[in-house]
């Protein structure tokens, strides 16, 4: 056999077969970093318990959170991941404005968040609350500025990938891209339900 | 501009370090100069360096674990040399010098010997014995390797610009606050940390998607060969533990450089929960040094006694039990810290029961060698001196493990015997094993046996004379890490520990020799059938050295041991019937550029240059988008040309094929 008989034949299998390949390994993969990501914020989470009430006399959780100012961060992930599933719905149907109409909304919520948690610290940091102040403060500081630049890295993402979905429609790299996107910004909001469970609700009751 | 770099930063406080930094230099100028003489560069660029095939990412990682070797060695001989003399005196090194050496021989072994040897060995091997063509994700592979090679780097140029963390190896608070250690020391370390820690986890989520998804056909979990299953479970330990260590470093950091108050004495700061931190790594991180060096056993006990492996299965769930277990002991290395006689209780009684798996190993490994044909090779020598030296490293672990006991011993240089023991004859005979086992897989001919022989007997003459003197001194109460003492009675063990280390001096020495000598008598080593062993898994199936495919078409398998059933069945070696196309990764110079602006984002932020970090940290995310949002970066190499490979391959095999040595 010719070795153009043997490409012309199943060449466009072989193909086929590595790009799934691919795109499945990708998948499991990013559940796996996932995983080591969720290990982080553990270990962050479990400082500041126990490091919520090393003061070191200085303000604490009761004098600096304010739950409708919580209450409100937490309504904008949850409404930016509502979108994101809704732009996961238009994804599935192959509808490429319907997809970036939603991205776009995710994105404002997703911003929104930031600049409320941007605004907080800073005047925290101003009125004399900074994360060299105390112990818990140190914890609240790092935890919540995890938090806050893996949101940033998702708003980046949110950007780029509509870049590439407006330039090159929903071909299958792009939309396993926006998959693993999914994934990532669910995650962080159920990381959210952690960080408002044990840091603001406890400062707060 | 240069933030606190200055030209005070060079190592003029004392002449040993300055010789020092003098012979690091001159032999990097050595090696760049012998490389241009040969004109290499370009071969060592497109062949090497950007390349994106797991074997040859394996060899730069172990090239790497080498060369660290004889630097991490040359701390120990000048720690015991001190040792040896600085009985009411202060021997020849300063105190500040001497803690810098302990510092960073431990930090070096750990991270940039132990690391990069094992995950060498995984790259070299584990593709090949799960009938895979390539790692799951082969550019974040060459990533891995230039983010090691960097962290690396970084603690070799704090041999020459500043000094090194004084802190030892774990670098403890308070000691490590800014406060009391204010040069870039532990800066040094932090960073050295981050950056190969980073490396790491993206090594252990690369080879859990590569073992899970591409085993070929027919091969279940249970059939994996054990040196996979040893890096299947060191890769999960490896994702789950290593975050611990990066939360521990970064959060030091930030102590360090923001003010904050995580372990500091005083504003609410609390230093053991660093201590908490860093051992919810550093246990689990003994097994992830040991259990590769256990799948190398396992593999060398069953080729080199011709034997399949006894009690499999046991095997499988004694490693997979050790993995688990590990992450369930850490409080044992801080019975001190005062947590309380219940916790200390708690984790009194689960260290030991890690003894109750690896106990079953060790019988595995021994019913193999019952009644099968022994063959005395150098990888097999490494094993057996491991087996009979670890039990006793064993049994010095499980005292250990009894609170009370644990308690007197405490940082005396018992424990430094003990986990030397668990390290020298443990983990690192295992890697040996390995380098010697799969050395001609690697290049196509053995190493020289005779030298193998020779260092073999000096790494294991040269352990005992180092180590049980230790036992003894610690037994006597001599703390660790003394860069004097004024009991005289100590010094005798002490003069007889730095005979061990000259012992282990000929041990590398010889190493070197075996490999200089094996190169240039390849001739006579050549190997010609891909199988110099006549071994039992699925990396003997291809040729020596292989492909860059590996496989030209993917086996299937139907149990343990599929080569040597393949063997059996006489299907081995025979050629396919008909030849695919495979497609393949490019090579890409990305991973290469990533690892060097991590190292100048690294070393800027340890000397506070911070414009100088914004180009290292833009370049690094340079480096990163643009990979990131490629689709496939692969070509495809025709059915014809694998067919021709192959057939020299296949007849180069033929006058030798059937007489295995």
């Amino acid at each position: 056999m010719t070795d153009g008989a043997v490409t012309a034949g199943i060449g466009d299998q072989i193909e086929a077969e590595a790009a799934n390949r691919a795109i499945d390994e990708r998948a499991y993969g990013f559940w796996i970093y996932l995983m080591s990501d969720a290990i982080i914020f553990a270990l962050l989470l479990a400082t500041f318990a126990v490091m919520s009430h090393s003061t070191a006399d200085g303000p604490s959780s009761h004098a600096l959170f304010r739950l409708s100012h919580a209450f409100a961060k937490t309504m904008l992930l949850l409404a930016s991941s509502t979108t994101f599933g809704f732009a996961s719905v238009a994804i599935a149907a192959e509808q490429c404005r319907r997809t970036l109409a939603w991205l776009s909304v995710t994105f404002l919520f997703g911003l929104g968040f930031i600049a409320m948690e941007i605004s907080e610290f800073h005047a925290m940091a101003v009125a004399g609350a900074g994360p060299w102040r105390s112990g818990f403060l140190s914890a609240l500081f790092t935890l919540n500025g995890t938090y806050g630049a893996h949101v940033s890295v998702g708003l980046i993402l949110i950007v780029v990938l509509g870049c590439e979905v407006a330039r090159r429609g929903l071909n299958p790299f792009v939309v396993s891209r926006l998959r693993r996107l999914g994934l990532f910004w669910h995650f962080l909001d159920i990381v959210w339900i952690a960080i408002f469970s044990i840091v603001y609700l406890p400062g707060l009751i | 501009m240069l933030g606190k770099l200055t030209i005070d930063a060079l190592p003029f406080y004392s002449g040993i370090a300055m010789t020092g930094a003098l012979i690091s230099v001159l032999g990097l100028l050595g090696a760049v100069a012998l490389i241009t003489w040969l004109g290499q560069w370009r071969y060592l660029w497109t062949e090497w360096l950007r390349s994106l095939d797991h074997k040859k990412i394996g060899v730069m990682y172990v090239t790497l674990a080498l060369i660290m070797l004889v630097r991490g060695f040359v701390d120990a001989l000048m720690m015991r040399t001190q040792q040896a003399v600085a009985l009411d005196s202060h021997g020849y090194l300063p105190p500040d010098h001497f803690d810098q050496i302990f510092t960073s021989h431990a930090t070096i072994m750990i991270f940039f010997v132990a690391m990069p040897f094992l995950v060498g060995l995984f790259n070299v091997i584990v593709p090949q014995q799960i009938g895979a063509r390539d790692m799951a994700f082969p550019f974040m592979n060459s990533v891995s390797l230039w983010l090691t090679a960097a962290g690396a780097a970084l603690v070799m140029v704090s041999l020459v610009i500043g000094k090194f963390s004084t802190a030892g190896w774990n670098a403890y608070p308070p000691y490590s606050e800014a406060q009391l250690s204010p040069g870039v020391g532990v800066d040094y370390w932090i960073w050295a940390i981050l950056v190969s820690s980073v490396g790491s986890i993206l090594t252990g989520l690369n080879f859990l998607v590569t073992i899970i998804k591409r085993r070929a056909p027919g091969m279940r979990l249970m059939m994996m060969p054990q040196f996979t299953w040893a890096a299947l479970c060191t890769s999960v330990l490896i994702v789950f533990a290593f975050p611990a260590l990066t939360v521990a470093a970064a959060l030091l950091g930030l102590d360090r450089y923001l003010g904050m108050h995580f372990f500091t004495n005083g504003d609410g700061g609390n230093l053991t929960n660093y201590i908490e931190l860093f051992w919810i790594w550093g246990h689990p991180e003994v097994y992830i040094l040991i259990l590769p060096a256990f799948g190398v056993y396992s593999e060398v006990v069953a080729t080199f006694s011709g034997r399949r492996l006894f009690g499999y299965e046991s095997l499988v769930y004694s490693t997979a039990a050790i993995a688990v277990l590990s992450l369930g002991v850490c409080l044992h290395h801080f019975f001190t810290l005062g947590a309380g006689s219940d916790v200390n209780a708690f984790f009194g009684r689960m260290a030991p029961l890690i003894a109750v798996p690896t106990g079953v190993t060790i019988f595995d490994w021994l019913l193999t060698m019952y009644r099968g044909r022994v063959r005395l090779s150098v990888p097999m020598l490494f094993t057996l001196g491991f087996i009979v030296t670890f039990v006793i490293g064993g049994m010095t672990g499980v005292l250990l493990t009894l609170a009370p006991a644990g308690r007197p011993m405490h940082d005396t240089t018992f424990l430094v015997a003990h986990f030397h023991n668990m390290m020298i004859p443990g983990a690192l005979f295992g890697y040996l094993a390995g380098y010697q086992y799969w050395f001609p897989k690697a290049f196509g001919f053995r190493l020289d046996d005779k030298w193998g022989r020779r260092a073999f007997w000096a790494w294991i003459i040269g352990f005992y004379l180092a180590f049980v003197p230790l036992y003894i001194l610690g037994f006597m109460g001599m703390p660790q890490r003394l860069e004097r003492y004024d009991v005289a009675g100590w010094q005798p063990y002490l003069i007889v520990a730095e005979l061990g280390a000259v012992f282990i001096l000929c041990g590398v020495v010889f190493l070197a020799v075996q490999l200089a000598v094996s190169i240039r008598g390849r001739a006579g080593l050549v190997v010609s059938t891909g199988d110099p062993w006549n071994g039992r898994t699925l990396e003997w199936a291809t040729a020596s050295p292989p492909a860059v495919y590996n496989f030209a078409v993917v086996p299937h398998v139907h149990g343990i041991d599929a080569w040597w059933d393949m063997k059996q069945a006489g299907t081995a070696g025979r050629a396919p019937a008909r030849f695919r196309d495979i497609i393949m990764s490019d090579d890409s110079s990305a991973g290469v550029a990533l690892g060097a602006m991590a190292f100048v984002f690294a070393f800027a932020m340890v000397w506070q240059i911070w414009w100088l970090a914004a180009i290292g940290g833009i370049g690094v995310s340079g480096a990163v988008l643009s990979r990131a949002f490629r689709d496939r970066d692969e070509h495809r190499i025709p059915a014809s040309q694998v067919e021709a490979t192959e057939h020299r391959h296949l007849t180069a095999a033929v006058p030798t094929s059937g007489t295995p040595t």
